[in-house]
């Protein structure tokens, strides 16, 4: 009879116990899943390469890419945003300091808060690179840095002219697939990034990423290799074509992403199929850990704001241990209270169990 | 060698018929290229045109007085915002101009510039119209004040645009040129320039001679048989076909029967008349002049003839506005498209690569004769090693044989050249003739006395002429004449190919042993005085005003005239080329069928 009391109020001892420490790994696991990409902040760095009149269209689409980053959450300080020429101050635009993607100037993408840290002249393949691996003069300023870390999940966009295995820099220079797979290559190595996010709008795109080889890299393209991409619609009060197709429909679906959206990478391959892009979308995820429907928009277009979420968890479910340096083990409070309902019981009698019970 | 010789002339038939056929068939509209926008930096004709809506009704008062007419366009332009300069000009010229009816020539320019709002003074787009008191270009006067007005007030111009109102047309251009690039030329007096845009990249003339027009002409041929860039005429049409204006080329409207009979011979004679508009030489707008200095020019003229649909001037306005701001958006001078071609109609083209066969082809005759001559000439000296040699040909008076008449006949062609101007004081007192005549008289009295030489520069030699003497002459002749024909084609390739076509026969075939009579007529007849006059008789019927042989024969001498002043006052050189260096060739043929 008091070995049978004795056993119910261990039990009991136990479960009040162990019920915090359930409950801290339920939170924590919950927690884990949430932030299961383990990146803790996001960069971007978008260029568009090609420079005169003619080619507004692909200033527009950067500014574009641009605004989407920073509405989702990502500041001026962690965009590296390189434009080849400047066309809302451009000679020939109608509506000065303006860049419009939408024909009637519904939207004007260049907004009240641009910073481009690159541009005009200083858009070069060897600008662009030096970026990309941190191999800059001392000089060069914070803006101008790509400064992540082994956490960071960066965002690349590049628009401009391309060709099968090339990108080209403002008519006098190219970049090729493989300098650009070797540049991930060494960010790899640096530890400089924790995912990559690799979207490339030109003609024959999809030959640019055919020669990645680092891990951890997805990479989109507006076409394939032999197909041409497509400008969307001209301005007639502008006078030249003012978005190319990929990046129009993908700032569409841009707009429609707010950063707690759970949309993630298997909508964003779905972004203008051949029915309206003309040319075949492509993509490449074999370099990818995750599976990319786990991966959300946001961890590439948005900001992580939070600095490392998961030892945060453990130190809310933990709080006692540190606040008490000692506390008597556990198995001695078990064995104090065993004997006091001991000592209680044959005092009392065990008929008086049945009261308590 | 003794293939080359029997198969020789069956080869020159068959190249000389090749040649004609290839050229008529470039008419032929499969054989053409579409033409298409090269230039990327001008993009496509989307642009939306709002339009010079302020167009006035009224034009320039033609009845003032000139120098009443430049102080209203200086306050007319001043009005409208532009920096307003003049230049004045005189020229005397060397006789008396019967078409045009001047002699001492005064005029002013009145210009206007557009600064750009926010580009740097770099480069600049002219549009000119030409105006003198009493002629009838008032509406494009009008139309140009309007586009100033419209101009002044868009923000999106990169380039300074100059408004230029020119007096006595070709000549005005010419002063203001000279003067704008700081050369002289043509021995023009001018005032400098006051005020200058940037270097200019293309330009346009208007002549406008009603307020309703039905047709836009577009005119490409310039000096020296110079044409602009293809892309300023493919802008034109792209424009013409997005405002639904019908627009023509040699002033024939296009047709898109090209398969039949009538559609083929319409694309011929559309190409024809640019032949022979090209052949002289002469600057047929006022566009012409811009080309020396690589600028990129055509002349826009607007026809009224009987047709229902009327085109208004804010039509045309808006025309201009959209070229004019596709030229705004180049990033360099026009130079993607063709600046060598042959237009069918104003959306075929013929190409340099397409035409030149045809010149190539006639060259050949003249190079297979050389070559057979050559033969020729080395052959008697092994007969003469084997055998007795007769005759003993020394080199030296064998040079001199050839020399001689070289020699005179360029003396000759040097007298064509300069005699007719500096002998017409002397010829108008002796005659009672005016000046132009006189010199377009002396003109004809020199060339028909060269044919008389050959009787005399025999009389100057000391022994009879040989065989082996006008063999070497023809074939120094023959391997001048390809020379300076295939130069002239590479320059202007109409010109080279209508001399071509009459020279070549001729002098291919040119032997002593020919009946005299019957191929001195034949060489008369195809001589390039003759030549010209076959040609005013082709381009009179193709213009579809057909004239009678007196009628035929004054054109004619107007056309020397014509020629002479071109030289004197722009610089064209096609009377220079025929008097100095076609006539004397010619002459020296002329002496090989009188050899004796």
């Amino acid at each position: 009879m008091d070995y049978y009391n004795l056993l119910t109020t261990c039990a009991f001892i136990h479960l009040l116990v162990s019920i915090p420490y359930a409950y801290s790994n339920y939170v924590e696991n919950k927690a884990g899943q949430f932030f299961s990409s383990g990146h803790t902040n996001n960069w971007a760095v978008l260029v568009c390469t090609s420079r005169f009149w003619f080619n507004y269209r692909h200033v527009a689409n950067t500014l574009s890419v641009y605004r989407s980053v920073k509405r989702l959450g990502i500041p001026d300080s962690h965009i590296v945003l390189m434009l080849a020429d400047d066309m809302a101050c451009n000679y020939r635009n109608p509506k000065p300091a303006t860049v419009f993607s939408h024909k009637n100037m519904e939207l004007n993408v260049y907004g009240d808060d641009v910073e481009v840290d690159y541009r005009g002249y200083e858009v070069t393949v060897e600008n662009f690179l030096r970026v990309l691996t941190g191999r800059l003069p001392p000089s060069t300023p914070r803006s101008k840095r790509l400064l992540s870390d082994d956490r960071s999940n960066i965002l690349i966009y590049l628009t401009g002219h391309g060709g099968n295995g090339f990108l080209k820099f403002q008519d006098s220079e190219e970049i090729s697939n493989m300098e650009l797979a070797d540049a991930f290559e060494q960010m790899w190595q640096k530890r400089r990034y924790n995912e990559l996010l690799f979207i490339i709008d030109t003609c024959q795109g999809a030959s640019m990423y055919e020669r990645f080889y680092s891990p951890n890299l997805m990479a989109l393209a507006s076409s394939q290799v032999g197909e041409d991409s497509l400008s969307h619609q001209p301005d007639l009060a502008i006078g030249v074509h003012l978005m190319d197709k990929y990046t129009f429909y993908l700032l569409e679906f841009l707009e429609e992403v707010h950063p707690a959206s759970q949309a993630n990478m298997n909508d964003l391959f779905k972004v203008c199929p051949q029915s309206q892009c003309v040319s075949t979308p492509g993509h490449r995820t074999d370099l990818f850990q995750r599976n990319p429907g786990s991966v959300l928009i946001t961890d590439f277009f948005g900001s992580v704001l939070l600095h490392d979420m998961k030892q945060l968890v453990a130190d809310v479910s933990s709080q006692k241990p540190k606040q008490k340096d000692w506390h008597p083990p556990d198995g001695f409070i078990l064995g104090l209270w065993t004997l006091i309902l001991l000592v209680f019981f044959q005092t009392y009698g065990i008929k008086h169990l049945k009261h308590i019970f | 060698r003794g293939l080359l010789t029997r198969l020789n002339t069956p080869i020159c038939i068959v190249c000389y018929l090749a040649a004609i056929v290839w050229f008529m068939g470039l008419a032929f509209e499969p054989f053409t290229l579409r033409t298409d926008m090269s230039e990327n930096a001008m993009g496509s004709t989307m642009v939306l045109l709002r339009g010079a809506s302020a167009v006035p009704r009224q034009g320039v008062r033609s009845s003032q007085k000139t120098g009443a007419v430049s102080t209203w366009l200086v306050k007319a332009m001043q009005s409208r915002g532009l920096e307003v300069f003049t230049q004045s000009f005189s020229r005397k010229l060397p006789f008396p101009d019967e078409n045009k009816e001047r002699y001492m020539v005064r005029g002013t320019n009145v210009y206007g510039i557009l600064r750009a709002p926010r580009a740097p003074r770099t480069e600049a787009l002219v549009i000119s119209a030409p105006c003198s008191p009493g002629d009838s270009n008032n509406q494009a006067v009008g139309l140009l004040l309007a586009l100033a007005q419209y101009f002044r007030n868009q923000v999106y111009w990169a380039k300074d645009i100059i408004f230029l109102v020119n007096e006595h047309d070709l000549m005005g251009t010419q002063a203001w040129l000279e003067a704008y690039h700081h050369t002289n030329i043509t021995g023009m007096e001018y005032s400098p320039l006051q005020g200058r845009g940037g270097s200019i990249q293309a330009a346009l003339s208007l002549e406008l001679s009603s307020d309703v027009i039905t047709s836009l002409d577009l005119i490409l041929d310039g000096l020296n048989g110079q044409l602009p860039n293809l892309d300023l005429a493919n802008l034109f049409y792209a424009f013409c076909q997005k405002l639904g204006v019908l627009c023509t080329i040699q002033g024939k409207l296009q047709r898109n029967d090209w398969d039949t009979a009538e559609g083929y011979t319409h694309a011929a004679q559309t190409m024809m008349l640019m032949v022979l508009k090209q052949a002289c030489g002469r600057s047929w707008g006022d566009h012409g002049l811009f080309l020396r200095y690589h600028i990129e020019a055509a002349s826009v003229r607007g026809i009224n003839s009987f047709r229902h649909y009327k085109t208004d001037a804010a039509t045309i306005g808006r025309l201009l506005e959209g070229m004019v701001r596709k030229l705004n958006n180049l990033l360099e001078r026009l130079h993607q498209s063709y600046f060598f071609y042959l237009l069918p109609s104003l959306s075929r083209f013929v190409s340099i690569g397409c035409y030149m066969p045809a010149f190539g082809l006639l060259v050949v005759i003249l190079l297979l004769r050389a070559l057979d001559l050559w033969v020729h000439l080395g052959a008697p000296a092994l007969a003469a090693v084997e055998g007795v040699t007769e005759a003993q040909q020394p080199s030296g008076p064998a040079v001199l044989t050839v020399l001689t008449p070289v020699v005179i006949s360029h003396l000759t062609g040097v007298a064509l050249y300069l005699l007719p101007v500096h002998l017409q004081e002397m010829a108008v007192e002796h005659f009672p003739v005016s000046e132009t005549e006189a010199v377009v008289l002396t003109a004809v009295a020199i060339y028909t006395t060269g044919l008389a030489l050959p009787h005399n520069t025999q009389r100057l030699l000391s022994g009879e002429g040989t065989e082996q003497g006008w063999k070497v002459l023809k074939l120094t002749a023959l391997l001048y004449l390809a020379v300076l024909l295939g130069c002239t084609a590479l320059i202007n390739f109409s010109l080279g190919f209508v001399l071509a076509v009459t020279l070549v026969p001729i002098t291919a075939s040119m032997t002593p042993h020919m009946p005299k009579a019957l191929s001195a007529l034949v060489m008369v007849l195809l001589s390039p005085a003759f030549t010209i006059l076959y040609c005013v008789f082709i381009y009179q019927e193709l213009i579809e005003a057909p004239v009678s042989v007196s009628e035929g024969w004054m054109l004619f001498l107007s056309v020397i005239s014509q020629g002479i002043l071109d030289h004197a006052l722009y610089g064209s050189l096609v009377y220079p080329l025929l008097a100095l260096f076609i006539y004397p060739c010619w002459l020296m043929f002329w002496n090989i069928l009188f050899w004796s």
